[in-house]
């Protein structure tokens, strides 16, 4: 990311919080800051940057915001709006100050309105949030960008459809739509953790994206235990990013990772950070699994790791936000503390599961059946694990694994 | 989630068809492309020339012989495919049941997972 780059992904909701502000019309406005946007990153990059960047944007955005208007309302014979907004000086927008980390989180929660489906609250999200383009949001994804557009405009359709406002939801709705943003801030992460990184320099980084979104939110709600526990979750994860893979791309296993490689800042920061949130309760999924993490994280050996207080947290988490993949995570713990036999006792309770269907379950089953001494079982189960993963990098994994046996 | 909605044409079925059958099956797939186009689902489609205009490239020895045809003589082939990107495997199923040829009497679309660098996070 170039320093313009960071400027502008900055900026992006602050200029955007401003306009709506004062006119409404989210979807609108939205584009105009995308024109800004892109207009400011053409002229930043070979010219000196205004006195005040976000004054530059603010005004560019609502000249393009009235034009837009106008345009519309010569269409649609709708003079009276163009007259309301005719009298509208820039500069009158640009002086007015307004409270940028407010308009932030307002808008995270407009983006991950519940009438849009979560893939185009996440792309909504990174682009009126993240200030990423729609070409690097698509990029990112690896769709064309005649894919991702509509879906950017449909999610802000169905916005208005919904009536949605612009302002910070009241309890309890709002704690509700804080959970449905840190959801997509965790899937954003996802999807740039576990995307093979491949040569392409042009696709934007997810993983690193999301954390600075989290940091953002950590920021805007410093008293919120579960917005400090995602972010944990994400630096104690993205810590070991540099390890999870070998040379040639292929995917290494935590216990096999060379831990030197592992970021001990990252580390430092998420463990401090969720050791602060768990001493503030509620608690909740993400401090839970950020717990999770940093005790991996700690462990210099894989033979260090404290499986007993992870099985126990996987307990306490299966308690209070019950679900197959944690019952999952649950019976490696167990299996590594009481061993293999005890892990695949808990695995049959998943066959009823949804998991049932997807690659998971077999894998793990084969790697417990493989330490049981198992061979011929094992080999089976790292077969039709393989066969249902999507991921073509796992799929090299689990049929190695099955071929060393 | 990515997902390829392959359509299998059987040229001597379609030929049967009643031509009101035949406009649907053309005029479906105008709807079913606007359709999935506006809803940012839609990655590429692509509709392939008759089987007839195939042709099989076998290299052995390092010397090709180039066969006219298809792979395999068969009642049906790969007649184009639908590429899409969906919310999960729910949505592409429903999408597949609106693609006209899946309520043609003896055809089907099969709705096939894309394999693709996905994953999830280390256990």
């Amino acid at each position: 990311m170039t320093r313009v780059e960071g400027l502008l992904r900055e900026l992006a909701p602050q200029v955007l919080g401003a306009l709506v502000r004062r006119y409404g019309q989210f979807d609108a406005c939205e584009d105009a800051v995308q024109e800004a946007m892109l207009a400011a990153a053409d002229q930043w990059e070979v010219a000196d940057l205004p006195d005040s960047p976000r004054a530059w944007l603010t005004a560019v955005a609502s000249r393009k915001l009235v034009d837009a208007v106008r345009g519309d309302a010569a269409r649609r014979r709708r003079e009276e709006t163009a007259a309301a907004l005719a009298g509208l000086h820039p500069n009158a927008v640009a002086t007015e100050e307004v409270s940028g980390e407010d308009d932030s989180l307002a808008l995270l929660m407009l983006c991950c309105h519940p009438a849009v489906t979560p893939a185009s609250q996440v792309a909504l999200t990174l682009r009126a949030v993240g200030g990423l383009t729609t070409a690097e949001i698509a990029a990112a994804y690896l769709v064309p960008e005649a894919t991702m557009a509509p879906r950017i405009s449909r999610a802000k359709q169905q916005i208005r459809a919904a009536g949605a406002r612009f302002e910070l939801p009241q309890a309890p709705e709002r704690s509700e739509r804080l959970a449905v943003v840190l959801h997509v801030l965790y899937l954003v992460f996802n999807e740039g953790y576990t995307a093979s990184s491949g040569d392409d320099l042009m696709r934007p980084d997810l993983a690193v994206e999301a954390i600075r979104l989290a940091r953002m939110l950590h920021r805007l709600l410093p008293d919120d235990s579960e917005v400090a526990g995602l972010l944990a979750l994400m630096l104690l994860t993205d810590a070991r990013r540099a390890a999870r893979t070998d040379a040639d791309g292929r995917l290494v296993p935590l216990a096999e990772q060379d831990r030197s490689g592992w970021n001990s800042e990252l580390i430092a920061e998420g463990s401090a950070l969720v050791d602060a949130a768990l001493a503030h309760p509620p608690v909740g999924p993400y401090q839970l699994q950020a717990a999770i993490a940093a005790l991996h994280d700690e462990a210099l050996d894989p033979a260090d790791t404290d499986w007993q207080q992870i099985a126990a947290l996987y307990a306490v988490l299966e308690h209070i936000a019950p679900n197959p993949v944690v019952t999952l995570n649950r019976a490696v713990a167990v299996a590594m503390l009481d061993g293999p036999a005890a892990g695949l006792r808990l695995l049959t309770t998943l066959d009823d599961s949804p998991l049932a269907r997807q690659h998971r379950l077999p894998a793990v089953r084969a790697h417990l059946l493989e330490r049981a001494g198992d061979r011929d079982g094992a080999r089976a189960q790292y077969r039709l694990a393989a066969e249902r993963t999507a991921s073509t990098q796992e799929r090299h994994y689990l049929l190695a694994k099955s071929d060393a046996l | 989630m990515k997902f390829l909605l392959v359509l299998r044409n059987n040229p001597a079925l379609i030929d049967a068809l009643a031509e009101e059958d035949k406009q649907r099956l053309m005029g479906g797939h105008t709807a079913f492309m606007e359709a999935i186009q506006v809803s940012g689902e839609l990655i590429v489609t692509q509709a392939l020339a008759d089987p007839s205009q195939s042709a099989v490239v076998r290299v052995r020895n390092g010397v090709p012989a180039i066969t006219d045809g298809p792979y395999v003589e068969a009642k049906e082939f790969l007649g184009g495919y639908y590429m899409i990107d969906v919310e999960d495997r729910d949505r592409a199923l429903e999408l597949a049941g609106q693609i006209p040829d899946a309520s043609i009497e003896g055809m089907g679309v099969e709705v096939r997972p894309i394999m693709f660098s996905a994953g999830t996070l280390d256990v």
